[in-house]
């Protein structure tokens, strides 16, 4: 399998196999004598010449972060063959965007209505957590298609309150 | 001895006291609100009743709603935690005039000790050090006398008062006027009563506080100070005993103080006497916290001593079973309050679902906690998910073990303020003692020195397609998706085979 992936702002192309004998890698046209094992769900256990690493994974409803050690690093994963995620990393103009709730919350109040256009960064809607009001923009410019959620409805944290397109 | 105790609480310190329950062989008896209900301590406890909706006002802070629950669970004593009800006197009324014992002081005690002008006046009879300052309410005329009298800079505090409220700080003759007037209307506004009354400013103090113990025979012992000097925003972040700078002639002295408020307030259980020390080592009486607290551990960790279980002997009557001469500090141990806070974003509460928790253990670790993994933090209370607390043989290896122990802690879905204690433990200031209650808020208001090095990005990129991958497996085996990717056979090469298996999808 091959993978572009992003690690706090810089790309890497990984090469990787899974083999009855442990791993076939390469990072980056480099051949990498990887030693890794899955030791409970989100926690791997990583060997590479010797050196160990515990690496922790961090999966939200907006982002993917992972851990080696203490120190945490922002991740995007791409399977370039896949077909969803050529159209997602063709840039701003295609595919549908969601808007996510963030956190738990209640929403306060709609900003633009079904099948207004936006502009990428337009608050679309505003939620309220922990006394505190949030307004979610739309990450790209488009049609909002639908809108999910009601002024006073309960949210909870992934719920998808909005689909731009 | 009580046949079931009632927890009024919720929390890691719901399931700290349920513990010793247990360990007494009392069964134990939880309340929960509506986003509790998969709570940690209604895991553990052996009863549990619903009573109402996530806010404290209409749960657990409901007196009819926890005694009912005490008539019908038949509990004959209420344990009420620290927060909530521990130190509302009208619920230590209410809960014996229904027969069920209060697990801490009387009411009495309370009300004398709780107010905080009250508590300098009996203070003043017993003849323990005061910061200077008025010992009862005044008027603006009054104020302006004995502020200059006791001498600028000053405190204005509300004597209901708690929290911060109702308190201004006056550098000058100028700002007493608004001052007072504010101080005034925030305290009726927050307690219903204006009083205010008058301290001298301590500059950069030490908060350390002494726990006090006493049975309901007039037995009243001191267990050792705590110095919980740091603080963001008058809340306490990390404590720990002994205190670096008390010597056992000073504790000997603050420790007889401290039984001396207590005994001028009648006070029973377990309770906290908090003074001020200033850069002379005087110490000052502050206020007494009617209750356990939140810090408790880091004192039974250097006395060895039960706190939870003697409070439940003391209440069911029971005399202490040792003597003030009987009570040795061994070691120390320092606590730090993980709470679901975002240490990057001004502290901003982090609700949410704790999807990875990975616990310290081994030598010297104590964690009480009330969360666990797949729980969702909920937004309606306090912030405390758990305690650390770190005990060793002197100060710098239980600052060793603390380190070594959050290097092993992972709260994976949420923001914790976990990387704070990372570098408060290596701060040259706090390893050599120097602390005061100014000392957070100047490590956070300076640059970070020794940041987290992100040395291992190809390891994360790697790991990142290792889960990737193993997770797109697990979907083909659960049928969800196409070509499975075949183990390489007969010497082929692994690649050219991935290769055909993946043309496939």
């Amino acid at each position: 399998m091959i993978f572009d992936v992003n690690i706090d702002g810089a790309d890497y192309r990984l090469q990787l196999v899974r083999e009855k004998a442990g791993w076939k890698c390469r990072l980056n046209g480099r051949e990498v004598a990887l030693d890794a094992v899955l030791t409970r769900a989100n926690v791997l256990s990583i060997v590479i010449g010797g050196t160990a690493y515990e690496v922790k994974r961090e999966a939200t409803p907006l982002d993917l972060h992972f851990w080696v050690g203490s120190a945490r690093y922002a991740a995007e994963v791409r399977d370039p063959r896949s077909l969803r995620s050529r159209r997602q990393a063709a840039g701003a103009g295609d595919g549908i965007k969601k808007l996510v709730a963030p956190m738990p919350g209640k929403v306060v109040r709609l900003l633009v209505q079904e099948k207004a256009a936006v502009q990428a960064g337009e608050g679309v809607l505003v939620i309220e957590a922990m006394k505190m009001q949030n307004e979610l923009k739309s990450p790209k410019k488009g049609v909002v298609q639908k809108i999910l959620a009601a002024p006073g409805a309960a949210v909870n944290a992934g719920d998808v309150l909005a689909i731009v397109e | 001895m009580f046949k079931k105790i009632l927890i009024a609480n919720r929390g890691e310190i719901a399931v700290r006291v349920m513990r010793a329950c247990r360990e007494l062989g009392i069964p134990s008896v939880a309340v929960y609100s509506e986003v509790d209900r998969a709570s940690l301590h209604v895991r553990h406890a052996d009863e549990a009743y619903f009573i109402g909706p996530a806010a404290a006002t209409e749960s657990y802070l409901n007196m009819e709603k926890i005694l009912e629950v005490a008539r019908r669970s038949g509990a004959d004593a209420i344990h009420p935690g620290y927060g909530f009800l521990s130190e509302n006197p009208r619920f230590a009324r209410a809960c014996q005039e229904q027969g069920v014992k209060f697990i801490g002081p009387t009411a009495e005690a309370m009300e004398l000790l709780g107010s905080k002008t009250r508590a300098r006046q009996a203070m003043e009879r017993a003849g323990v050090p005061l910061v200077p300052g008025s010992s009862r309410g005044l008027e603006f005329a009054e104020a302006v006398g004995v502020a200059k009298e006791v001498g600028y800079p000053i405190m204005l505090k509300a004597a209901a008062g708690g929290g911060g409220k109702g308190m201004r700080l006056v550098r000058a003759g100028e700002e007493l006027r608004s001052a007072f007037d504010a101080a005034r209307s925030e305290a009726e506004r927050a307690f219903g009563d204006g009083e205010i009354y008058i301290e001298k400013l301590i500059e950069n103090p030490r908060h350390i506080e002494m726990q006090v113990l006493a049975d309901e025979h007039g037995h009243t012992l001191w267990l050792g100070e705590r110095e919980c000097s740091v603080q963001r925003r008058h809340q306490k972040v990390l404590e720990e005993s002994p205190s670096p700078v008390v010597d056992a002639e000073m504790r000997r002295r603050m420790g007889e103080a401290a039984v001396k408020v207590a005994e001028a307030g009648g006070y029973t259980n377990a309770g906290t006497v908090e003074f001020l020390v200033d850069a002379n080592k005087n110490f000052y009486f502050l206020e007494v916290n009617t209750r356990l607290q939140v810090e408790h551990p880091v004192t039974e960790m250097v006395t060895g001593l039960d706190l939870v279980h003697l409070q439940i002997r003391i209440a069911a009557g029971e005399p202490l079973p040792f003597h003030q001469q009987e009570v040795q500090l061994r070691g120390h141990a320092m606590e730090c309050r993980i709470y679901a806070e975002d240490p990057d974003n001004n502290f901003f509460p982090s609700p949410g679902k704790i999807t990875l928790l990975l616990i310290p253990g081994g030598p010297g670790i104590r964690r009480d906690s009330g969360m666990y993994e797949g729980w969702s933090v909920p937004l309606e209370y306090d912030p405390l998910l758990a305690k650390l607390i770190g005990y060793g043989s002197d100060r710098r290896q239980t600052i060793m073990r603390l380190r070594r122990a959050l290097h092993e802690y992972f709260v994976g879905g949420i923001k914790t303020n976990i990387s704070l204690f990372r570098r408060i433990l290596k701060n040259p200031e706090f390893m050599a003692g120097k602390l005061d209650t100014g000392f957070l808020d100047r490590l956070l208001a300076s640059p970070e020195t020794d940041p987290v090095k992100s040395e291992h990005p190809d390891i994360a990129a790697i790991a990142a397609g290792v889960f990737a991958l193993l997770e797109q497996a697990t979907a083909t085996r659960n049928g969800s998706a196409g070509a499975r990717t075949q183990p390489a056979k007969n010497g082929a090469s692994g690649w050219k085979q991935a290769g055909r298996a993946e043309s496939l999808q």
